[in-house]
């Protein structure tokens, strides 16, 4: 698996290649740290507008601006705040936090400890999905690191600000990085998302202000305050700043995580030559380019249209960011497979505390699994449809619109898919289902 | 993980009175994750807590094991419940000493997970969700594990081991002591 840098230095990956990348000493000697000095003698309001100029937009998925989050914590609120950390990777073809926990997990907590101070926080969390057992081992030796060199705990850097960080497990939920299910979980409760507003930043943890952002929304922070927020913005672009890192998997030569620049054209050449081109040189089918939740694109809406590698390019191409999970496909790929795949996934991920969610996602899976046995009907489409349509905007938390929108697209870009399984001419294939 | 799940949970949660006992340096740790949160908020402890008590009473968790959680944490027996049954890395039922969890999920199905599975389960000789006779293995899918890029892959116990071939889960079932 490859993991490097393309069309920029390496920020996010920086150390991901050193020895002992991932202990305080050499986070130290290449510069660890020294963001965290230079903030602490900074006002808190000089540090968000950084992180605005930054045009920082949440690396989690949703992409919501990151400075402006931040601003919604309030100022005089009497009651302890907190800083969290959303190291939940579930997004099935999402995989970089992993990598960052890895070999740079002072960078994450440095970007927590800044933004502790900004808020006058003095608590953090790192809530890491519970299958990341070995990263959890390797974040707390990180924190025992600097809490014995002063660098979490009372008094840090001789500054007055106290603060300390802990690591907190799930326990097998997707729903759990959603940021109000999360929160949930964290009290110690089943993962259900919560009603917004209020919102996090106001009612967060044990209903006190929080704000949680992605590993790598985090690791962003100490390069932000480095090198200035414009600074930062200019490596991407005017409305996607910074570089961002892509976990890419599927039909390719050399899958990976990639660091690319905001703005980076174009996906074609990042699929076809970056990273290596197709497996066994098929032809490319199908790519998803933001993880599971986003819209699935076939290989005209890439090939020679020249989409660009950021929030606004991938938008206009008909898909979307979302955590920059892209799963590559080629022409061997039943399109109907892969989608019924991803819907039992959200089936069993749905929290089941609405409706629309809990029902609908079950009722996908039935049809799909009547399809799959080469049962399918002429009027499933329509029908799956109709159903996606009853889930998306009509569900608690954005899962729902998850579910739909790969159902939706796929019918959409590749009607020959199903319906080739719709009309009973399967020619008697059947595909066999794990659950 | 559909294997772990009972028909009915109502029979198991008061069936017995007994309360398990842990070694001393195993409370310790459970002070420990404890200590981490605010004092009136104990209960955030309880997905950390119900991993050890998991680790603690082979590997799933059983009634001794949850009463004990709801007398340390000063919850009902039902509010331990509500939040184990809601989270899949929790076992309501005894699995085997080794706990094979083949990601399904698109990459690795893509990518030669459905071989990997008949080859383990043919080996093994169950299907996924059961417990080989001698309790050594039990099979499960599971969901994405962030392995997209080294599939297919799977975890037995906290193990990841990624980039299966059919040679290498031989080489990963035999090493299974």
């Amino acid at each position: 698996m490859e993991i490097r840098a393309i069309g920029c230095e390496p920020l996010q990956l920086k150390r991901v290649h050193m020895e002992n990348g991932h202990t305080l000493k050499v986070y130290q000697d290449t510069g660890g740290y020294a963001s965290l000095k230079k903030a602490l003698g900074m006002a808190p309001e000089a540090i968000i507008q950084e992180v605005k100029d930054s045009a920082l937009r949440g690396r989690g998925g949703a992409g919501f601006p990151t400075g402006m989050k931040w601003s919604f914590v309030p100022k005089d609120s009497p009651k302890a705040k907190y800083i969290v950390c959303n190291a939940d990777e579930s997004e099935p073809g999402s995989f970089k936090d992993r990598y960052l926990m890895e070999r740079d997990p002072h960078s994450m907590i440095e970007g927590m400890i800044i933004a502790a101070y900004t808020l006058g926080s003095k608590t953090g969390y790192i809530y890491t999905r519970g299958e990341y057992r070995y990263l959890i081992d390797i974040m707390d030796r990180a924190l025992a690191e600097c809490r014995e060199a002063g660098i979490l705990g009372a008094n840090i850097f001789g500054s007055g600000f106290d603060c300390d960080i802990y690591t907190h497990t799930g326990a097998g939920a997707y729903i759990c990085g959603e940021e109000t299910a999360l929160l949930s979980s964290l009290e110690g409760y089943r993962g259900h998302p919560r009603m917004k507003p209020p919102f996090p930043a106001v009612e967060g943890l044990y209903a006190s202000p929080t704000i949680v952002n992605n590993v790598e929304t985090y690791t962003s922070i100490p390069q932000i305050i480095e090198m200035g927020g414009i600074a930062w913005r200019n490596l991407g672009t005017e409305k996607s700043g910074g570089t961002k890192l892509w976990s890419i998997s599927g039909h390719v030569k050399k899958p990976g995580v990639y660091e690319l620049p905001m703005g980076y054209a174009d996906m074609e050449k990042f699929i076809m030559e970056d990273c290596g081109g197709m497996l066994r040189n098929n032809k490319l089918k199908a790519v998803i380019p933001g993880g599971s939740s986003v819209y699935i694109m076939n290989a005209g809406q890439i090939l020679g249209k020249n989409v660009t590698l950021d929030y606004e390019g991938l938008v206009a191409a008909g898909s979307m960011l979302g955590t920059g999970g892209m799963m590559v496909m080629d022409e061997t790929v039943d399109v109907m497979d892969t989608t019924k795949n991803l819907t039992e996934f959200y089936k069993h991920e749905s929290c089941g505390w609405c409706t629309p969610c809990r029902e609908g996602t079950d009722w996908l899976v039935k049809i799909f699994n009547r399809i799959s046995i080469g049962e399918g009907r002429p009027e499933d489409a329509q029908l799956m449809l109709d159903i996606c349509d009853n889930i998306e905007g009509k569900s608690f938390c954005p899962l729902g619109d998850a579910a739909a929108w790969p159902i939706q697209s796929a019918i959409r870009q590749f009607p020959d898919d199903f319906r080739k399984w719709l009309s009973g001419n399967t020619n008697g294939d059947r595909v066999t289902s794990n659950v | 993980m559909a294997a772990a799940t009972p028909t009915s949970y109502t029979d198991r949660v008061l069936v017995t009175a007994e309360i398990a006992e842990f070694s001393p340096a195993v409370v310790d740790e459970m002070d420990m994750h404890v200590a981490k949160y605010p004092e009136d908020r104990s209960r955030s402890s309880l997905i950390p807590l119900l991993f050890v008590v998991q680790r603690e009473r082979g590997g799933w968790l059983d009634n001794p094991g949850i009463n004990f959680l709801a007398q340390f944490l000063n919850l009902e027996v039902t509010d331990i419940w509500e939040t184990a049954t809601f989270y899949s890395m929790f076992n309501l039922r005894p699995v085997g000493r080794h706990h094979i969890q083949i990601c399904k999920t698109l990459s690795c199905r893509i990518m030669g997970e459905p071989d990997i599975t008949e080859h383990i389960c043919s080996k093994l000789g169950i299907h996924p969700g059961e417990t080989t006779d001698d309790g050594e293995f039990t099979v499960s899918m599971v969901e994405c594990l962030g392995s997209c890029g080294t599939a297919p892959m799977m975890q037995v116990g906290f193990d990841y081991h990624e980039d299966l071939t059919v040679e290498k889960v031989d080489q990963i079932l035999s090493d299974c002591k």
